[in-house]
């Protein structure tokens, strides 16, 4: 599983350099979430551009990600594609987590 | 005229993940909509992990077999596996997961069969002989 992270105004951005969340990484990228969030900015954007199918266990993992940053930290989703983002809107999870069209959308939309 | 082909592997999450691209790389061909190509490596992806996850749990692990027939109108997915039956012989319900609860008790799963539930249009189960034949189906129209 392959995270990157950088910081921009004042957030840590990780991306996905991956394709698939799914069953056989979600364990991997649920531990990778730990190690480059340990500390750091209370915002979190994930940036799923690159991510092109998730699974419900991905979907878990990204749930337990935020879970594990805590009440005082939050995970914003940016760029999910089509696939992604009609999986988080069946499940309902769309109204758990802000999910922004694109990564700059995201960074921009800090005050919110 | 409808098109039939077949793959199957030992159960496990990454020979899942490929036996879901082969097939859907074989459905590729046939020119489904993009966003219906996309509810079926969904649903497919969910009733596979299902049977990685739950039907050769506790034991040896064994195979799946997925076999697709694609006639103009439908797809049929049809899901082999020789573990134990489904828990009391049936589909499970696949109630949509709470997620107005508290935040520490956010679902981080069951989520699987609401979605497949969701994305076919005609679901079937039936044990046969010492198998679970689960059959998906998905409206389609072959350009």
């Amino acid at each position: 599983m392959s995270l990157t992270s950088t910081k921009a105004d004042g957030a840590q951005i990780v991306t996905v350099n991956a394709e698939r969340i799914d069953a056989a990484m979600a364990i991997q990228f649920k531990e990778d979430m730990r190690t480059e969030t340990e500390s750091g900015p209370d915002r979190v954007i994930l940036d799923l551009s690159s991510v092109q199918f998730i699974d419900s266990s991905g979907l878990g993992a990204i749930v337990a990600a935020m879970k594990q940053l805590g009440r005082d930290r939050r995970l914003d989703l940016a760029g999910p594609t089509p696939m992604v983002e009609k999986v988080f809107r069946l499940t309902r999870m769309d109204t758990i987590f802000n999910l922004y069209g694109s990564l700059n959308e995201a960074v921009s939309a800090k005050k919110t | 005229m409808a098109e039939t082909f077949a793959c199957s592997f030992t159960a496990t999450e990454l020979n899942a993940r490929s036996g879901i691209s082969e097939v859907m790389k074989r459905l590729r061909d046939f020119d489904l909509p993009e966003e219906r190509f996309g509810d079926v490596q969904i649903a497919l992806a969910e009733a596979v992990n299902n049977v990685v996850e739950h039907a050769y749990s506790g034991g040896p692990t064994g195979d799946i077999c997925i076999k697709c027939n694609l006639s103009p109108q439908e797809l049929w997915i049809e899901i082999s596996d020789f573990g134990p039956p489904l828990p009391y012989g049936e589909l499970p319900e696949g109630l949509p997961a709470d997620v107005t609860c508290s935040f520490d008790s956010l679902p981080e799963g069951g989520f699987g069969w609401f979605l497949i539930r969701e994305l076919t249009s005609d679901l079937k189960y039936q044990r046969q002989n010492d198998s679970n034949l689960l059959s998906l189906c998905f409206a389609v129209v072959v350009s």
